[in-house]
């Protein structure tokens, strides 16, 4: 957390009430590419019911949303597009990277594939799965939910990791 | 910009100039079916012209099996048409066993069809269900991916996964259906059938469903045939095109089954055509189910009983390894120590093809030279040189492999034809001369799925 | 009509295009010269006792691998080679590839009225990367040659629009070639990784 904690008790009240409205009232812009999409589909619908969050109303529009799922492969040829939709998002947002392609790359090791979205965009939460089960989806929610409840009202909130250099090709 | 040299203040319409506005839709758009990008051309709102952009989900399918060896090629298959991923499986390897010259047992068969059948199921269920809610139906969406659900659930019973199952082999299927399987089968499609009743009541007669997608997306017969469109969006034009029952494989030709065909080839014609097959498709699998040949030797050959493993754990507890010396448990197919009494339902007798059962890889030196044979670096399932084309009937048309083998361990060409293909390529001659509103229900009838289409 | 009668109508009316022909598991397949592919398609599309209405599919093969990929060692470090051994033994062998040839192009063809299906293969002289495109007889080929144009550099003469479809444009080289790397990529943005 930033350093400057100079936070008198009604900012710290106000920042958690702002963080818990914030939490409970998601909007996902769902960038859906692949596979992964089914599963996205299966937690959004009525059997592991995602609107019980508060996460249930996707908006298409960027501009409107605060949470970019990238759900599915990203290619080569769809990663400026996905850039873009990133940069013309309002702060604050957060993204969340579902599906094990869009963590590491999966096991499409090729010339076509992004080996891992933080490469082009800074991610809050990975939830891996080759696709996910819905359980797994509504725990990364939960996460992401704390890391909103801690965002600070500046926007501040911890870097992410920088990704370790473990595989040296 | 009024033309005035009529001399009148008030310009006619007819005599406006207007210029067509260049409307981009796409990669990322609202419509779940993936990324694609359609580049209208637009006189107000009718399109003139549309330009189909796609190969923005392109993973490299066809590079990466020439990577992996013939089974590892399976998970990348799942992934082509991930709405009907068993269909998938069941074509490559079924082109493979093709290229090998084996055959499988026939339960084999039957569990396959059973499983392609419930596959298709649920890729109609999402094509039909997302396409409605595009249209503004979000509750048969919701009702449709509520029997999905339960198919999933059926799914995943049998082969452990919910969509990307890798369930079946080189020469068979990964572990038999488990003995209880018909009943939940039954309840599922109860289930589906109820859903599809009240979608049904809720889309067929609906004034705004009919008024949006009859007329809309209209391709003819012959233009279909050009364009090598197969599937229900061949069978919407009246041309009455089923690979299942007109190059039967498996055991299609034992199953009694109709191939509804439409007259007009609109967005209507298809969403019926998807609707009564699942319909069939739920058929089939209620008789596959009933003429299935007997599954695994219920009785161990030896001791004549089987009781059921948590029974036995229980006894052996509490120290009553009398009364089970001699019995077998009854484990689930799908874990380890059971392979025995289920393999010659299951897979080929082909030892050069398919795994042992784990009581013969730990038990006796054929079974473990076999398993090395297959598993070990630079052995494994090799064909013999040669190249074969197999087309099995996927959710939307003809899917074929081609496989080109040089005779080791690795596939040296895998081709998919894509169903999706064809039609996509098609698109931009049926979106023209429609109304932009029209895409929508014409694009979801078309069921693109990017994995498939650009692999 | 079964493999060897489809195969034997197109031989009698043009004995000079088919170099070569098999029906390896039953599939008829024929070898044709490349100059002959547009009339040979034209005929198996017209003639009515064939009526190959259908083109299935149009792919491109590239054999400069073949039979020379290295069988991995039994364990890499001792350099021991593993001797391929006791394949299913094959009573009917498949000829090979044809003798000298990189590229092939692949075709498909299927007769919705008589329900055969035939195999066009067209081996591609050494260095000439072109072949004559089908769209003029079938509209569906379009796209199936901008994907073989795309993944392997194979020109159509006579195409209408010849241009990437699955690759951006950007994109330098042709990935299903055998000397293509698989793991080489060329992003547009972020690093290469």
């Amino acid at each position: 957390m930033d350093g400057t904690d100079n936070a008198s008790f009604l900012t710290s009240r106000l920042e958690e009430a702002i963080g818990w409205a914030r939490k409970y009232s998601i909007f996902q812009y769902p960038f859906v590419t692949a596979c992964c999409g089914m599963e996205y589909m299966a937690t959004a619908c009525s059997h592991y019911d995602v609107d019980r969050f508060g996460a249930g109303f996707p908006r298409f529009s960027p501009r409107q949303a605060d949470v970019l799922f990238v759900v599915g492969t990203i290619s080569h040829k769809i990663a400026p597009a996905l850039r873009r939709i990133y940069d013309q998002m309002a702060e604050p947002k957060w993204v969340v990277a579902f599906g094990v392609c869009t963590c590491t790359g999966g096991f499409y090791d090729n010339y076509a594939t992004v080996m891992g979205i933080d490469t082009i965009l800074p991610v809050d939460v990975y939830i891996p799965g080759c696709p996910p089960r819905p359980e797994m989806v509504l725990d990364g929610l939960m996460k992401l939910q704390e890391r909103i409840q801690g965002t600070r009202k500046t926007g501040k909130r911890p870097p992410p990791e920088p990704r370790p250099d473990i595989f040296q090709p | 910009m009024a033309d005035q040299s009529n001399g009148s203040p008030h310009a006619h319409a007819a005599d406006m100039e207007t210029r067509d506005m260049l409307l981009n839709i796409g990669p990322a758009h609202p419509a779940m079916h993936g990324i694609i990008r359609i580049l209208a051309q637009l006189d107000g709102e009718r399109i003139d012209r549309a330009d189909v952009e796609i190969g923005y989900l392109h993973r490299g399918f066809e590079k990466m099996a020439e990577t992996v060896d013939y089974n590892g090629v399976m998970p990348y298959t799942d992934r082509l048409n991930y709405v009907s991923p068993l269909i998938n499986n069941m074509g490559y390897c079924m082109a493979v066993e093709k290229l090998l010259g084996i055959t499988v047992p026939e339960r084999c068969h039957y569990v396959r069809v059973i499983l392609a059948e419930i596959s298709r199921l649920a890729d109609h269920l999402t094509c039909i269900g997302a396409s409605a809610m595009e249209l503004g139906a979000f509750t048969v969406f919701l009702y449709m991916i509520k029997a999905r659900e339960y198919l999933w659930e059926l799914v995943e019973r049998v082969t452990g996964a919910r969509m990307t199952v890798s369930y079946c082999r080189v020469g068979g299927v990964k572990g038999d259906l488990p003995a209880d399987f018909a009943e939940p089968c039954a309840k599922a499609f109860a289930e589906t059938g109820r859903v599809l009743a009240e979608s049904d009541i809720l889309l067929t007669r609906n004034r705004i469903f009919v008024d949006r997608m009859s007329g809309t997306g209209v391709i003819s017969a012959a233009d279909a045939v050009s364009y090598g469109i197969t599937g229900p969006f061949l069978r919407s034009t009246g041309t009455d095109y089923d690979v299942r029952k007109d190059c039967p494989y498996a055991i299609y030709d034992r199953l009694s089954f109709d191939v509804p065909v439409g007259t007009r080839g609109d967005n209507m014609d298809r969403y019926l055509v998807r609707m009564e097959e699942m319909q069939q498709s739920m058929r089939m699998v209620e008789q596959a189910l009933r003429d299935i040949p007997p599954g695994p030797v219920q009785v161990h050959p030896e001791t004549g009983r089987q009781i059921p493993a948590a029974e036995m754990v229980d006894l052996a507890k509490v120290g009553n390894i009398a009364a089970i010396r001699d019995d077998s448990a009854l484990t689930c197919p799908t874990l380890e120590g059971s392979g025995r009494e289920e393999r010659p339902s299951v897979a080929t007798h082909e030892k050069r093809v398919f795994l042992p059962p784990k009581e013969d890889t730990y038990g006796n030196i054929e079974g473990l030279m076999q398993q090395f044979k297959l598993v070990m670096f630079g052995h494994g399932v090799r064909p013999p040189r040669g190249e074969v084309y197999f087309p099995v009937e996927g959710a939307n048309g003809e899917l074929g492999f081609y496989v080109v083998s040089d005779g080791t361990g690795n596939p040296y060409r895998v081709r998919v034809r894509p169903p999706c293909f064809a039609i996509m390529s098609a698109l931009s001659k049926i979106l023209t001369g429609d109304m932009i509103a029209d895409m929508i229900p014409t694009f979801g009838s078309v069921n693109m799925i990017g994995g498939e289409l650009d692999r | 009509m079964n493999a060897a009668s489809l195969i034997d109508s197109v031989v009698q009316r043009f004995p000079d295009a088919v170099s070569a022909s098999h029906s390896y598991r039953g599939d008829a397949t024929l070898v044709l010269r490349p100059q002959f592919l547009v009339v040979v398609a034209q005929f198996l599309k017209q003639d009515p006792a064939l009526a190959m209405n259908f083109l299935m599919d149009l792919t491109a093969v590239d054999y400069s691998a073949f039979g020379t990929r290295p069988t991995p060692a039994f364990f890499s470090s001792s350099g021991v080679a593993v001797r391929p051994s006791t394949q299913i033994p094959d009573p009917d062998p498949w000829a090979g590839p044809p003798n000298g040839v990189r590229f092939t192009v692949v075709y498909h063809l299927f007769s919705l009225v008589h329900k055969h299906r035939l195999r066009l293969v067209v081996p591609l002289e050494e260095a000439v990367e072109e072949v004559d495109s089908l769209t003029s007889l079938w509209p569906g080929a379009n796209w199936l040659e901008r994907e073989v144009w795309d993944m392997f550099g194979i020109r159509f003469r006579g195409h209408p629009d010849l241009k990437r479809i699955l690759m951006y444009d950007e994109f330098e080289g042709h990935p299903l070639r055998k000397d293509y790397p698989v793991k080489k990529r060329q992003p547009l943005i972020g690093p290469v990784n």
